[in-house]
């Protein structure tokens, strides 16, 4: 594929197939050949996680094209399927296999979210030999090069992907030092990567692991029970992905150490005791009172229909022109009040007056 | 033969206001009606159109290896520029098909195989035409600042060579489309600063430059000793796309009956007088499947001026619909066959050189009430 991909993906082949582009005649002939878009078939899909009432978890098994650029552990993915054949809808899912190279296989994780299309369509409906859409990998979640002597893993619910997929790196990359792994979730029979982790505990390999359960009475997250378990957790580089609420817990418990590296997999909901003004979308002329939700959920409740991908400030495809007021990023907490400003609608809550081009 | 009248002027909306907004209101409903039924059919439609365009490309590339085939490696050729510039460029950039999240069939990414950067055309055919249509001062597709089209353009000597400019206008089609958005006509007439084109140069020369390098020289020279026949029938076929999308774009807006508006009468308008202009201010052509395809359903021009950001291939089964709706209010539905109004369009591009006659000169006297058609 060497030379081929060089060929295609040179300046001349660009001019020839100008103004289209050279993977729109390359995706009539086989789906799996692309010299700049990344595509990948399933190979397979494997229920995770079915517990009778709740939403069903799988793995889904994807092999990229040669041009998926490979990932590194923590990384993840947009992934766009095209539901009944007709509309294509994007989402974001964190890859949970080890690090990959060029071309390599990987796997997304992903309970299968009754609201969301994308999620439940893979989980639900998928089958081998579906192709989906992706980006290259995304995201500064990840693992340096050089990693620690000891490393503090914090994960909650199916926020575990990521830190399986760091998990499995370290293993690959026969890791010596010392890991602790802390994951939070509602029940034993909810546990992702149950068998996985069970073989890993067995064999230890100097990985501690604290599978937690506070709803069957489990120590709740807090700085006493993380000293008790990390002597000095504060100076041990800890990766913490999970809802909203852990993360809070794990931020108060690490105050501002440089050591903590957070990933959300939802924005945390913003209190409405804030909200003040009334926020106006310029474009369909609709107003009204600012209740302190990011503008994306603010226009939906007016019934706009803004377009939107991840709904966690990854994926960019709401950003959206701000024309006057004052935002506050609810990820960060940064406010920012530029006139004219591109914002991300999903993760820009406003302070006040509020006008966006919607 | 009975010559119709020559434009017929609308100052009198024949609508009540409650008609208007009734009309405004049959029609949205079809439109609510289209955009909730898209789908799968729609998706597999422009796949397949698409798919095939490419066919016809790669087939008219490659049958100019062979000599003795070069008409048939031109057609081909011809055919795929048609498709892309019509049914797939026009429409994609419309919007038509936005709603299916593809980034190679979304407006915002699509470009078209001629030297037109879709950017530009977006603005001045999506925004300026399609919202303005047919008002005198503000579309500029009347006339495309360089014919006379309507007995309201105040004649000048210029305009003695009308049929000229329309022949060149023709043959040069994509270039005229390329270079519209340059507003060479409000430049001289000091409406329009030169230095406010400085930002659509960089993607107008590199639009022409990947189009050139691409038709006029890299695929002339992949054919070796043929590069003469290669280019030759390169530029044939962007000539033929050229005089076949002047003459659909022209039938569809200038044949006789079809009405202009000044400015007054659409201040303020509502939705049912947008919808009324949009239907009294275009054209449609009669034909087969084929015609339809090849015309980018433009042959539809009123369905498509009523609902331009619908997929075009929904305009014929409208077209029903439209038509008894017409029927109905005593609205005029403006079509014909292509010779009809390729003739009535060719006869208005002579009439509009001279200078307006006289009312009552031209034969029968103009219609104050739009007829049923």
């Amino acid at each position: 594929m060497g030379l081929t991909a060089t060929i295609l993906r040179s300046r001349a082949v660009a001019a020839l197939a100008s103004p289209q582009g050279v993977d729109r005649y390359l995706e009539q002939v086989n789906p799996m050949w692309a010299a700049h878009e990344v595509r990948a078939r399933i190979v397979d899909v494997h229920r995770e996680v079915d517990v009778p009432g709740h939403p069903p978890v799988a793995t889904i098994t994807l092999q990229p094209t040669s041009t998926w650029r490979g990932h590194r552990a923590g990384q993840h993915v947009q992934l766009g399927v095209e539901v009944d054949g007709a509309r294509r809808a994007t989402r974001v899912f964190t890859i949970s296999s080890p690090d990959s190279r060029h071309g390599d296989r990987f796997t997304v994780t992903l309970r299968a979210n009754p609201d969301g299309v994308v999620s439940s369509y893979l989980v639900e409906r998928a089958t081998p030999g579906t192709m989906v859409h992706l980006s290259q990998a995304q995201g500064e979640f990840v693992l340096p090069d050089q990693v620690p002597e000891h490393v503090l893993l914090i994960s909650g619910g199916s926020g575990i992907t990521p830190v399986m997929s760091m998990l499995r790196s370290l293993q690959r990359r026969t890791h010596r030092g010392r890991v602790t792994f802390v994951h939070y979730a509602r029940s034993p029979e909810h546990q992702i990567f149950a068998a996985e982790l069970d073989e890993i505990r067995r064999s230890g390999h100097g990985i501690d692991l604290h599978l937690l359960h506070p709803e069957l009475g489990d120590p709740n997250l807090s700085p006493a029970f993380l000293e008790r378990l990390v002597p000095g957790y504060r100076d041990v580089p800890t990766w913490a992905c999970g809802p909203a609420p852990l993360i809070e817990a794990v931020r108060g418990a690490y105050g501002d150490a440089e050591s903590l590296r957070v990933e959300y997999f939802q924005p945390p909901r913003t209190s409405g005791t804030s909200a003040e003004g009334d926020v106006a979308f310029a474009r369909s002329g609709l107003e009204a009172p600012n209740t302190g939700a990011p503008l994306l959920e603010q226009a939906e409740a007016l019934g706009l229909t803004p377009e939107y991908g991840c709904r966690m400030g990854i994926c960019f495809s709401c950003t959206s022109l701000k024309k006057a007021g004052t935002v506050r990023n609810v990820l960060t907490g940064e406010e920012s009040s530029d006139q004219e400003e591109e914002i991300r609608v999903c993760v820009s809550a406003p302070v006040g007056d509020c006008v966006v081009d919607l | 033969m009975s010559t119709k009248t020559s434009t017929m002027k609308t100052n009198n909306t024949t609508l009540t206001d409650e008609q208007l907004e009734a009309f405004g209101e049959e029609l949205d409903a079809i439109r609510q009606r289209v955009l909730a039924d898209l789908g799968e059919e729609d998706a597999a439609y422009i796949r397949d159109v698409v798919k095939r365009r490419q066919q016809f490309e790669v087939a008219g590339r490659a049958l100019f290896y062979l000599p003795p085939l070069w008409p048939l490696a031109v057609a081909s050729l011809s055919i795929s520029k048609i498709l892309d510039n019509m049914e797939i460029g026009h429409n994609v950039m419309h919007g038509q098909y936005d709603w299916m999240g593809d980034p190679g069939l979304n407006s915002r990414m699509y470009d078209w195989d001629t030297v037109c950067p879709g950017e530009q055309w977006k603005y001045s055919h999506n925004y300026i035409h399609h919202t303005y249509t047919n008002i005198l001062g503000k579309d500029r597709d009347i006339g495309y600042g360089i014919l006379r089209m309507d007995e309201d353009q105040p004649w000048k000597p210029y305009y003695l060579g009308n049929p000229v400019y329309a022949l060149l206008l023709m043959l040069f089609f994509e270039w005229g489309v390329a270079l519209h958005d340059l507003e060479v006509e409000n430049i001289v007439a000091g409406r329009r600063k030169l230095e406010d084109n400085k930002p659509l140069y960089p993607g107008l020369i590199r639009k022409i430059r990947n189009q050139a390098l691409k038709d006029y020289l890299l695929f002339p020279a992949l054919t070796g000793p043929l590069f003469p026949l290669t280019l030759a029938g390169n530029a044939t076929a962007n000539l033929v796309r050229n005089i076949w999308a002047f003459n659909i774009i022209f039938c569809g807006h200038f044949p006789a009956g079809v009405s202009t508006f000044s400015q007054e009468e659409c201040e303020d308008e509502n939705r049912g007088h947008w919808y009324y202009r949009q239907l009294l201010g275009s054209a449609n052509i009669t034909g087969g499947k084929l015609f339809h395809l090849m015309s980018g359903n433009l042959s539809h021009q009123i369905e498509h001026h009523l609902f331009p950001d619908l997929p075009a291939r929904r305009y014929p089964e409208l077209a029903v619909e439209v038509r008894e709706i017409c029927e109905r209010y005593g609205l005029q539905y403006n079509t014909g066959r292509l010779s009809k109004q390729l003739f009535s369009v060719a006869s208005k591009i002579c009439r509009m050189a001279l200078p307006n006659r006289a009312a009552g000169s031209t034969g029968p006297a103009p219609v104050a009430e739009p007829v049923a058609a």
